[in-house]
């Protein structure tokens, strides 16, 4: 540890979740993944949460224009960024009343006093001035002027008070990393690299840094620091990792795995567009991005580049997936392998874009014109989207169909410790193209799978037409055969029900019968782990099963599902999974929705089990 | 390239798929397939290297007439398709065939960025101005007043101009032929097919069971030659059976004059295919029969500008050349990491 020897008593704490709010423009993302790199770096296991709102510069200082970002570091394993807040840093009066809900009963409070002036107290709403109406007595308030300390931290740099004041984000940063005693060493090391080309914006922020921690160690209100030791991982080198990202270096990784080209066809749209970021940085990986002019061009030109040869991939969300929906019934008719990844986000229409829900499963299954099936699978967490593309191109590939990548807000923007892999070890994807034998070529030729040959054009002697009109089998040939068309539908619906051969059986974490399943898919993995497992040790009967595929589903899945007395069916949405439980099997299983644009708390899910199992 | 030397000679059944051809008897589709048949085995291209892209409508039927590599996709959407798969695949030949409402309609937004991106793409459109596949629609280029089975008082929406839209795309390459003029249109598809960039050809092309006649003026052996006007690069512009009318310019508009009485050839508007501003190409595009002037057929513009597919292939080696072929161990490892024995 960098700190100083502690002045102050240390209290060791197993875990804690500590949020930054303030306006959008006070830099609380930048404050939440500082926090988060160097709570990862001290070896604690972190969730992160990110909630920021659509606007990016919603009128300054109101509610419209919160932005908060939260940690849940622990040294033990964890699966969520934490039910409530230990620790709130509210730069405004519109962030304290937007967010105070969330701290618990003795939580530590800290506030930007300056920001409690008139027209900010009538901004969030407030009568009174909440600092001095005892209103916030439950909590541990410290009230600090961190808008003058850091100006006085930055005085003499020749900033104007406008940049001083942007300073201020690194001043309640200090603050709170010496109320959990972290190193300042990775932010200054990010400050360096971010702002050493201007001196003086990095000397700013480097005071005003040590400044807030400063403050905690000197000032007299503040008792204690607390102490988080680092998780027992699985031995391994580590980073932190975000959803979007991971995904981004699955899909490089799987390109190279498989031998091909990345393409990848994207129009902007929150929450996905960082796919397209990031992929547009990896060229010297030979990633060819198109920046397309809609989300119809963008995927229809992925169309254009799986018929090409490429790893074709289009990223989208829900109102762009919608766009696509046409396409991808070409795609599914030509039998062309390609990933259509759905960062999902809260519909319908343009619904609430920076929020998390799992809306859009109906959509991955059931969105397109006609008897249109294509495989889904769906990431659980960050970290779990390197791994999850990967698999989709397995699929796509080994069966020639267009495959569905569903991962969303959450775990798109959200972040956790991930043990980096070594390329070597990960599993390679065989793909065969095949070239002229003699015999006349016949593009819809199948195989035990039922999947067609890939043949590229450039090979002599394959020319070949596809298109979205039915086929006639084996030849490829326009057919308005009524009995071809129906054997038709049933092979592409079969080909689909064929990769059940081809993935793990379920997996569950529990006993094999008991009381109560919980099925959950998706983003909510970790709020369901974590509440089986708070349901398991106070012994009740409870079983977790976590869907990866979910079309098709695992072979082993209806056994399952009839080995408990009941089954819960947790989703960010309706009931969407639940509906296409109980239509496949006729089970009557139980939902649990929540749709309020934020992933579900443990409680929440402790609750109904509970209430289920008593 | 020494492999040439060694391909075979292709002829033009060499192109021709094992599909029947399923065209209404008498459409013009079936003279612009024999003619690009005719055309591409002059283009030294092996077959396997050419690429059929196209939307939905009659002429997007097209693919399935050439033994080459093809498409029939979903409508409107062929340019970006073709984007797709150029981008990928700089080394093949792709072309796009379209309509008015494939084209124009439903797909004028992909149509335009192709252009503007100028993707190595042969477009061309087939223009009839009625929808014909769904039987008699009238379409982004029908008349004002025609009346179909969707407007039985007359079309209300101003039609738009398909080499004016190019051109406003900052198209690199555009052509205007005619479906019956065979030879015109076949020298005009190698025109199109050798130039590199987004070439946009336009063929005047007779639907004789929904819109018979929609060209007559420009095609019939009597009004042809007044009607429309042949360009060449570097000539100036005449017309007439006698090629004693002429295009002059009066301020910045054209108007018709009839050589002699003190009007020589050099009073005449010279076109120049490769100006570099769009501006003479635009001009004669707006050049219409229904305002008293020949229509231009031939080579509007002809320009060479970077293009898409090639950029952003560079981009990439470009990428590789600086920072090394990416190492995914190193960009796992790269930022902040720790170690957990």
């Amino acid at each position: 540890m960098a700190t100083a020897t502690p002045s102050k008593p240390v209290s060791d704490l197993v875990e804690a979740t500590v949020r930054f709010c303030g306006d959008s423009g006070d830099g609380m993302q930048l404050a939440g993944t500082q926090f988060t790199t160097t709570s990862a770096l001290l070896g604690n296991d972190v969730a992160t949460f990110p909630d920021f709102p659509a606007e990016i510069r919603a009128p300054r200082g109101t509610k419209a224009g919160v932005s908060g970002f939260q940690i849940h570091f622990s040294s033990t394993q964890i699966f969520t960024p934490g039910d409530t807040v230990d620790a709130l840093v509210a730069m405004n009066p519109a962030a304290l009343v937007t967010n105070i809900g969330d701290l618990r009963d003795g939580g530590i409070l800290l506030v930007n006093k300056d920001a409690f002036d008139k027209k900010g107290l009538e901004q969030a709403g407030y009568e009174t001035d909440p600092l001095e109406d005892g209103s916030l007595d439950k909590y541990k308030l410290h009230s600090v002027e961190m808008t003058k300390l850091t100006r006085l931290a930055v005085d003499g740099l020749g900033l104007s008070q406008k940049e001083a004041d942007r300073c201020r984000n690194f001043f309640a940063m200090g603050l709170v990393f010496w109320l959990y005693d972290r190193s300042l060493d990775p932010t200054l090391r990010f400050i360096e690299k971010k702002f050493g080309k201007l001196p003086a914006v990095a000397q700013a922020n480097t005071n005003a840094l040590k400044a807030g921690f400063n403050y905690g160690e000197t000032v007299e209100a503040i008792h204690t620091q607390y102490h988080v030791g680092p998780a027992k991982l699985k031995p391994g080198t580590y980073r932190n990792i975000e959803g979007n990202l991971a995904l981004a270096w699955g899909l490089v990784a799987a390109a190279q795995l498989s031998n091909k080209r990345l393409f990848l066809g994207a129009y902007p749209i929150t929450p996905a567009s960082d796919i397209l970021h990031y992929l547009s940085n990896y060229k010297h990986f030979d990633v060819l991005t198109f920046q397309a002019e809609d989300e119809i061009a963008a995927v229809t030109a992925t169309i254009g580049a799986a018929f090409a040869g490429e790893m074709a991939v289009t990223a989208s969300s829900g109102p762009g997936i919608a766009l696509k929906g046409e396409a991808l019934g070409l795609a599914v008719m030509t039998e062309l392998p390609m990933l259509v990844i759905n960062v999902q986000r809260g519909g319908p229409s343009t619904g609430l874009p920076t929020k998390t829900e799992q809306a859009d499963l109906n959509q991955a299954l059931f969105g397109r014109n006609g008897e249109c099936p294509m495989p889904v699978v769906a990431a659980r967490s960050p970290g779990d989207c390197f791994y999850v593309v990967q698999e989709a191109w397995r699929i796509a590939t080994k069966f020639m169909l267009p495959v569905f990548v569903l991962t969303d807000g959450y775990i798109a923007n959200g972040s956790e410790p991930w043990k980096i892999p070594k390329v070597a070890e990960l599993p390679r994807i065989e793909i065969h193209h095949p070239s002229a034998n003699g015999d006349e070529f016949q593009p819809y030729v199948r195989d035990e799978r039922l999947s067609r040959p890939w043949a590229i054009p450039g090979t002599p002697g394959l020319e070949h037409r596809i298109g979205g009109l039915e086929k006639a089998n084996i030849t490829g040939n326009v057919s308005y055969d009524p009995v071809n068309h129906e054997k038709m539908c049933l092979l592409r619906e079969q080909k689909v029900a064929n990769v059940a051969d081809d993935i793990p059986l379920q997996e569950i974490d529990g006993p094999e019968s008991g009381d109560l399943l919980v099925l959950s898919w998706g983003g909510t993995y970790g709020s369901c782990a974590t509440a089986v497992h708070t349901a398991q040790k106070s012994g009740q009967k409870v079983t977790h099963c976590h869907l990866r595929y979910l079309n098709p589903f695992p072979k082993n899945l209806e056994k399952i599902l009839r080995s408990f007395d009941k089954v819960l069916i947790p989703e960010l949405n309706l009931g969407q999974l639940n509906a296409i439980i109980r239509a496949r099997f006729l089970i009557d299983t139980i939902a649990l929705n929540k749709i309020q644009g934020k992933p579900f708390s443990v409680i929440e899910i402790v609750n109904k089990i509970n209430s289920l199992v008593g | 390239m020494s492999i040439e030397s060694t391909l075979p000679v292709l002829k033009p059944a060499d192109f021709a798929s094992d599909q029947d051809v399923r065209w209404c008897p008498g459409c013009g589709d079936y003279s612009i397939l024999a003619q690009m048949k005719k055309m591409l085995p002059s283009l030294g291209v092996p077959r396997e290297n050419i690429v059929f892209i196209s939307g939905i409508g009659c002429s997007s039927r097209f693919p399935y007439y050439m033994n080459t590599y093809g498409m029939h996709s979903i409508h409107g959407r062929a340019p970006a398709v073709a984007t797709g798969l150029k981008s990928a695949r700089p080394d093949l030949q792709v072309w796009v065939i379209t309509g008015d409402g494939d084209g124009l309609s439903i797909g004028g937004n992909h149509l335009m960025h192709a252009i503007r991106r100028n993707v190595d793409l042969n477009i061309v459109l087939f223009n009839n101005r009625i929808y014909g596949l769904t039987k008699g629609q009238y379409s982004p280029t029908s008349p004002l007043g025609k009346k179909t089975k969707s407007s039985p008082m007359g079309a209300i929406d101003n039609p738009l101009h398909p080499l004016s839209i190019a051109i406003g795309c900052e198209a690199t390459f555009v052509a205007r032929s005619i479906d019956t003029n065979i030879k015109h249109l076949g020298d005009i598809l190698k025109r199109a097919a050798e130039h590199r960039g987004t070439a946009f050809v336009e063929v005047y092309q007779n639907c004789n069971v929904f819109n018979d006649g929609a060209w007559e003026y420009a095609k019939a052996r009597e009004t042809k030659d007044d009607t429309t006007l042949e360009l060449e690069h570097g000539k100036p512009l005449l017309f007439g059976k006698d090629r004693k009318k002429g295009i002059r310019l009066h301020g910045l508009d054209p108007e018709v004059v009839e050589l002699g009485k003190g009007i020589t050839e050099d009073d005449l508007l010279f076109h120049d295919e490769r100006a570099a501003e769009p501006s003479l190409a635009y001009l004669l595009s707006r050049m219409r029969y229904e305002d008293g002037f020949p229509e231009p057929i031939g080579v509007f513009r002809c320009v060479d500008l970077p293009r898409y597919d090639d950029e952003v292939n560079k981009q990439i080696e470009k990428s590789i050349k600086e920072k090394g072929k990416g190492d995914l161990d190193a960009l796992f490892n790269s930022g902040e990491t720790w170690t957990v024995e």
